[in-house]
């Protein structure tokens, strides 16, 4: 498999690197291109230009800022999430996806931003930064914007991001309140796509959720914010009927379809299954007994 | 410098070469190349390092794993232009001209390997693990070279062949030094 | 004193491996390694339709890519009378389209440029106009009555039918089902599965227009059959072909048969009068070459109600793909399905199959099968377990009523095959030993009263390893026996050839240790080689579990010519008549004064230095060797699994695999083959396999829809051995390399099922994924046929 011709820049900036963008049609950002590099192998895709971004200094940092905001640079690879020793403490939906996505070495190259900015309803950051409520951090031309990450996704394979903007990091809000969460994804084998994955964000005032977010991977034609699923938990204490309402809330706000992954409906049954395993984590040691 | 270099007789005017620099198993290697050429492609056909294997189109097989600054990458998934400047290890670049890497030896004490396709691909990524954690179990070892595909062997013995060599490596680390060997400076 | 045989790499030893030396360092010497001077790149271009009429071929935009120095389509192929060639099995199989597509991915055009980026642009600037025809994709479809013919290409075919079959004893078995207590049924599917080497297929063909000799370099098995079908198709002569298999990355029967890609990587040597490289991409070997299974069964046992089986019923239907194309011995039109029930006795059976062509890749016997025994203990072991359940009886103890017992061998099978040795219920009182089955009915129990779904599954088998013998056994005509030639250097050391072809089963290091033990020359001092046509001997080449049976033998027979030979010169040597020699280990004595004796290497430099007169000098011979029987290993593998009732994921808790292989030549490389065949077993029975849409399209074209296990799926496995000793073969051994493929699926498939026992579930068709086990958990059915591909959301 032998990709189509293309140029290819290397810049240095940001700048440099916006302004090639904006003056080459059908040039694309090349970042870990462990998503872009096989479809241009497939010859699904054939940009006529690659601006390679990885040459340019700062974009490799993910941490908490003082705000209380978690950022991660356009740059971090998922392994750099994964080896992290910090980040369960401030984000654990992300520590908990991170070993789960692709394979060990794929992880090595690929990002957390250019897998949001691939859009693919089966990717597991999406799910993470929905249920995170993240953004990202477009910058163009004319500077800088923030756009939520629901917004962010336009579709399938599709954004918002203009063709001579780049996307630089992207941002988790802080949490009001002990954040909590975790991700769990059925996959056949290691590196097969997610029959169906649930990300899961809990905001807790002391055994209260005070926010929440649920982020469904693989079960629609984009990624699914389970917003009732989430609503459906806060206020509560992850009492078993909430817990059960939230798990079927979930399931009834996906659209999957049956393929060789899985049938429809037993892809709802793992979301809801997976909703209740989630939050069984977190919840009171009183309400487990029962 | 060269006493003949063939011209191509076809117009190339639309086609962008670049030259790149990089270090290929300790070696400065420098060559012409268009950007869609694949790193694997580069390692096999422009430096002859055979040993790096392609066995999918999909990034998932990793027979063609080497070591890009240290970290495991499918080099089928990597453009050589993006290894410009860097650091690449082949599994050519394992022993040194008299003696084995322990994962080498690992692999045929062990029968680590039947068909020996996988086999350069997945000692890069014990190296990486053994590199970062010398002291693994056998789930760490599982869960590293999970990126790896081998068809033959079932994958006990390559296990087995990793546990190997972190014994051996820790038996022949200095007491007082640190277990890394250091083979990434 | 004779030698220690394990010290010398003799038979037994756990010798390490001579080729590792080379892969280890990346020195392996693989077709995509291969550079020739001046060497151009081909690349194919396929179907992207399963079935559709080729109303043009537009191969202008190709041509105007600079770099681009040959375009060859089907019309260009049948100018030459190469648009289509033999297949292994009496058929025809298209090389380039002409007339139609008959399988998504079928080979219509290829590309030869200056480099393989250059091909595949070439590749993507051909336009080919396809008129859309109806596809079939089962055999239902394809027995339709108003079903579109896709062999239209063929006179005197008037359906989709390619063969009907029958052996057996009908009139016996329907007396036997008659008399029967209890009859149980069980219908199943046994799934489209592709061997998948990681290294796909390619080759290199220099035509020299100097020499007329063509030279190929080729990912191939069976160089010698290659080399006999090359001159047949491409009409030239036999000795002007020299087929080259060098190392190879993995075959499992992938790289038995003749692809598109190698003639036409010939035609395009031929024309350009330059070595053209062919390396097939992932897809286009998932996509296009030899599959495995894609077979339906309906199967009857009857039985009396103390558990005695009185007979079995199989009727199968195949599906062969576009093109009958299986590599297998021409008698039998379902390969040896009639293996079936060679473990058990029991007195009537009776098979009937019938052979379906549909719009998809051509193959079925192509995966470390053994010529479709993997489908036939498949579907024996599941019937065993479903009668038995029916029944009511423990199922190993069903087993245990109807195994054949170790007194009764020479054994007539259900279908007519003899066994010749065995110990089967040792091999199960291990097994079950091994898996804790004495206390499993406990433990499942306790287990389900909490929640938990335990379950275990038995799989013992016998099958035929080995083929021929010649009279019963050839492909194409060519009798399947295989040779061996031994050279003995001066300084008594030596070179070994045979006419198989190792592909990691470790030929290199093994066949050495056969020598070493009939000859007591040291295996470092023994050279393997194998092959290169012009260098090897004759033989069938590597598949079908067959090399140590019949190559292995004949290494074994040749020494001992040998061996013959150097009696003479050591009586010579020892000046005393030969009748007064004896042997040991590496050394001829004097009888009744054993300190007086040659060395075998004294006598190999007196072969070229003092030969007795009138003796020919040297000391090298050959050997072919056509076996008296197939040879017939056991197995016993137990799965010990636990399903998850949430979710249907199964994991294997335990895996016991007993294996009887007779002598093992080196233990640590017939336990290497045994983990590597469990390991795929366990992905077919979990995740491995090709289906297909309603409109052919191939769902398993890439490692992102066809799921090969890693490490971390992949469990532990706990082996075992006996040895029964085959009585026939020079040094006892038996066949292995495709045991644990063919006996695993069951044991796992069993298990999971023994799992799920309580809901009467009978069946679930592999692949078990999650949500099929989920499924049949909680609807109390049976799952049955292939996945579904997809639907709209």
């Amino acid at each position: 498999m032998f990709p189509s011709r293309f140029d290819y820049k290397s810049p240095t900036s940001l700048e440099e690197a916006i302004s090639l963008l904006s003056a080459h049609e059908d040039a694309k950002v090349l970042a870990g291109g462990q998503s872009l590099i096989p479809m241009m192998k497939l010859r699904f895709a054939a940009p006529a230009m690659l601006v390679d971004i990885n040459n340019i200094p700062g974009l490799d940092q993910h941490g908490a800022q003082s705000d209380g905001s978690y950022r991660i640079g356009a740059l971090v690879r998922h392994a750099d999430l994964e080896k992290s020793k910090t980040l369960g403490d401030h984000q654990p939906t992300i520590a908990a996806a991170a070993p789960l996505v692709a394979d060990p070495i794929v992880r090595t190259r690929g990002t957390f931003v250019g897998s949001v900015c691939h859009a693919d309803p089966q990717g597991d950051w999406a799910s993470c930064m929905v249920a995170l409520d993240g953004s990202i951090v477009a910058q163009g031309p004319n500077g800088r914007r923030t756009i939520a990450v629901d917004e962010f996704v336009a579709g399938p394979f599709q954004t918002v991001l203009a063709a001579d903007e780049i996307a630089v990091e992207a941002i988790i809000p802080p949490a009001s309140g002990t954040r909590k969460g975790g991700y769990l994804k059925l996959e056949r084998r290691v590196g097969d796509f997610a029959t169906a994955g649930v990300a899961l964000s809990l905001e807790m005032s002391g055994s209260t959720v005070a926010k929440a977010g649920i982020g469904l991977t693989g079960v629609g034609s984009a990624t699914i914010s389970a917003t009732e699923a989430a609503a459906a938990l806060v206020g509560s204490s992850l009492d078993d009927a909430t817990v059960d309402a939230a798990a079927e809330a979930a399931a009834a706000a996906t659209s999957p379809r049956s393929d060789h992954r899985g049938s429809a409906d037993y892809k709802r049954h793992i979301v809801a299954t997976f909703v209740r395993r989630l939050l069984a984590q977190h919840q009171p040691a009183e309400a487990k007994v029962a | 410098m060269t006493l003949f270099e063939e011209v191509p007789v076809t117009t190339t005017d639309e086609i962008p070469v670049r030259r790149v620099e990089m270090r290929v198993n300790g070696e400065t290697r420098a060559a012409n190349i268009e950007p869609r050429l694949l790193l694997a492609h580069l390692l096999r056909n422009g430096l002859q390092l055979t040993g790096t294997h392609t066995g999918c189109d999909t990034t998932n097989c990793g027979a063609c794993t080497v070591l890009f600054d240290g970290q495991p990458v499918k080099s089928c998934t990597v453009f050589a232009v993006q290894a410009d400047g860097h650091d690449i290890t082949t599994v050519e670049g394992l022993a040194t001209a008299s003696e084995l890497h322990p994962i080498q030896e690992g692999f045929k004490d062990e029968h680590g390997l039947q068909c020996g396709f996988c086999t350069p691909g997945m000692m890069l990524s014990a190296k990486a693990l053994l590199d970062e954690n010398p002291n693994p179990t056998e789930d760490d070892v599982r869960w590293a070279l999970s990126g790896n595909l081998c068809r033959c062997t079932g994958y006990q013995n390559i296990v087995k062949a990793v546990l190997w060599a972190a014994e051996k490596l820790r038996h022949d680390a200095p007491a007082d030094a640190p277990a890394d060997d250091g083979g990434e400076a | 004193m004779a030698l220690d045989e394990i010290k010398i790499g003799g038979l037994g030893a756990s010798r390490k491996r001579v080729e590792d030396n080379r892969f280890i360092r990346g020195k392996g010497n693989y077709v995509d390694d291969v550079v020739l001077p001046g060497m151009l790149h081909m690349e194919i271009l396929r179907s992207p339709l399963a079935h559709a009429r080729i109303k043009s071929i537009d191969v202008s935009g190709a041509w105007a890519i600079p770099g681009v120095r040959l375009v060859l389509t089907g019309e260009m192929m049948a100018a030459r009378n190469l648009a289509w060639m033999p297949t292994l099995s009496y058929d025809t199989q298209a090389v380039l389209a002409t007339d139609k597509v008959r399988f998504q991915g079928q080979e219509v055009a290829c590309v030869i440029a200056d480099d393989p980026y250059v091909a595949k642009d070439g590749c993507e600037a051909i336009v080919v106009d396809y008129e859309p025809l109806p596809p079939i994709v089962n055999p239902t479809q394809a027995m339709a009555p108003d079903a579109p013919l896709i062999r239209d290409d063929k006179v005197n075919q008037v359906d989709n039918k390619v063969f009907d079959w029958e052996v057996g004893d009908k009139e016996g078995t329907d007396r036997a089902f008659a008399e029967a207590d209890v009859v149980s049924e069980i219908d199943m599917h046994y799934p489209r599965s592709h061997p998948s080497p990681i290294e796909a297929c390619g080759s290199i063909a220099d035509f020299d227009r100097s020499t007329s000799k063509l030279t190929v370099y080729m990912t191939t098995q069976a160089p010698h059959i290659i080399r006999a079908a090359v001159s047949l198709v491409a009409e030239i002569p036999e000795h002007m072909i020299r087929i080259i298999a060098p190392d190879l990355g993995g075959g499992f029967g992938n790289k038995v048969p003749v692809y598109p890609g190698y003639v036409a990587s010939i035609l395009a040597s031929i024309l350009t009068e330059r070595p053209v490289k062919w390396i097939e991409d992932k897809s286009g070997n998932l996509i296009s070459t030899g599959f495995g299974r894609d077979v339906y069964l309906k199967g009857q046992v009857a039985m009396r109600n103390d558990g005695k089986i009185l007979g079995v019923r199989m009727h199968t239907e195949s599906d062969h793909g576009a093109f009958f194309s299986d590599a297998q011995p021409s008698k039998f039109k379902i390969g040896l399905m009639h293996s079936a029930f060679a473990c058990y006795d029991i007195p009537n059976a009776h098979l009937t199959a019938t052979g379906v062509y549909t719009n998809k890749a051509p193959g079925g016997v192509a995966y470390r099968c053994s010529f479709r025994v993997t489908e036939a203990m498949y579907f024996q072991e599941r019937m065993i377990q479903a009668a038995a359940d029916d029944l009511g009886m423990d199922q190993a103890e069903f087993r245990r009523v109807n195994l054949v017992r170790d007194d009764d061998f020479p054994h007539r099978t259900p279908f007519g095959f003899l066994t010749d040795s065995g110990q089967y219920e040792k091999c199960l009182d291990i097994g079950l030993e091994a898996i804790g089955y004495a206390d499993f009915k406990q433990e499942q129990e306790e287990a389900r009263k909490r929640g938990r779904l335990l379950g275990i599954g038995i799989s013992t088998m016998t099958e035929p390893l080995g083929a021929g013998n010649s009279r019963e056994y050839d492909i194409l005509g060519i009798k399947m026996f295989d040779s061996a030639e031994l050279r003995v250097h001066m300084t008594g050391k030596a070179i070994l050839r045979t006419g198989a072809k190792t592909q990691g089963q470790g030929h290199e290091t093994t066949w050495a240790q056969i020598v070493a033990h009939e000859l007591g020359i040291p295996a470092d001092d023994i050279v393997v080689e194998e092959g290169d046509t012009d260098t090897a001997p004759f033989g069938m080449g590597t598949y079908a579990s067959r090399s140590t049976p019949v190559a292995g033998a004949a290494v074994a027979m040749v020494s001992r010519k040998i061996r013959a030979k150097a009696r003479k010169i050591a009586a010579h040597l020892l000046e005393v008549s030969e009748e007064d020699v004896e042997w040991e280990l590496g050394r001829f004595y004097v009888r009744g004064a054993q300190d007086r004796g040659v060395s075998i290497q004294e006598c190999a430099m007196a072969a070229y230095s003092n030969v007795p007169d009138g003796m020919e000098p040297g000391l090298e011979n050959n050997a072919y060797y056509d076996p008296p029987n197939l040879t017939w290993p056991f197995a016993c593998y137990i799965a010990k699994v636990e399903v998850d009732p949430e979710t249907g994921v199964w994991d294997v808790l335990k895996m016991v695999a007993v294996d009887d292989c007779g002598v093992r030549i080196n233990p640590m490389i017939v336990e290497g083959q045994i983990m590597g065949g469990l390991t795929e077993a366990y992905a077919m029975a979990n995740m491995q396999f090709i289906t297909f849409d309603e409109d052919g399209n191939c769902i398993g074209s890439n490692y992102m829809d066809y799921l090969l296990p890693t490490a971390w799926e992949t469990p532990g496995f706990e082996l075992h051995e006996v040895v029964t000793p085959c009585p026939h073969h020079p040094i006892g051994a038996k066949g292995i390399g495709e045991c644990a493929t063919v006996g695993g699926p069951a044991a796992f498939v069993n298990a999971v099922m023994d799992a799920l026992k309580h809901t009467g579930v009978r069946n679930i068709d592999m692949p078990l994924l999650p949500d099929r086990v989920y499924g049949a958990l909680t609807t109390g059915s049976d799952i049955s046929g292939m996945p579904p591909v997809k639907t709209e959301a």
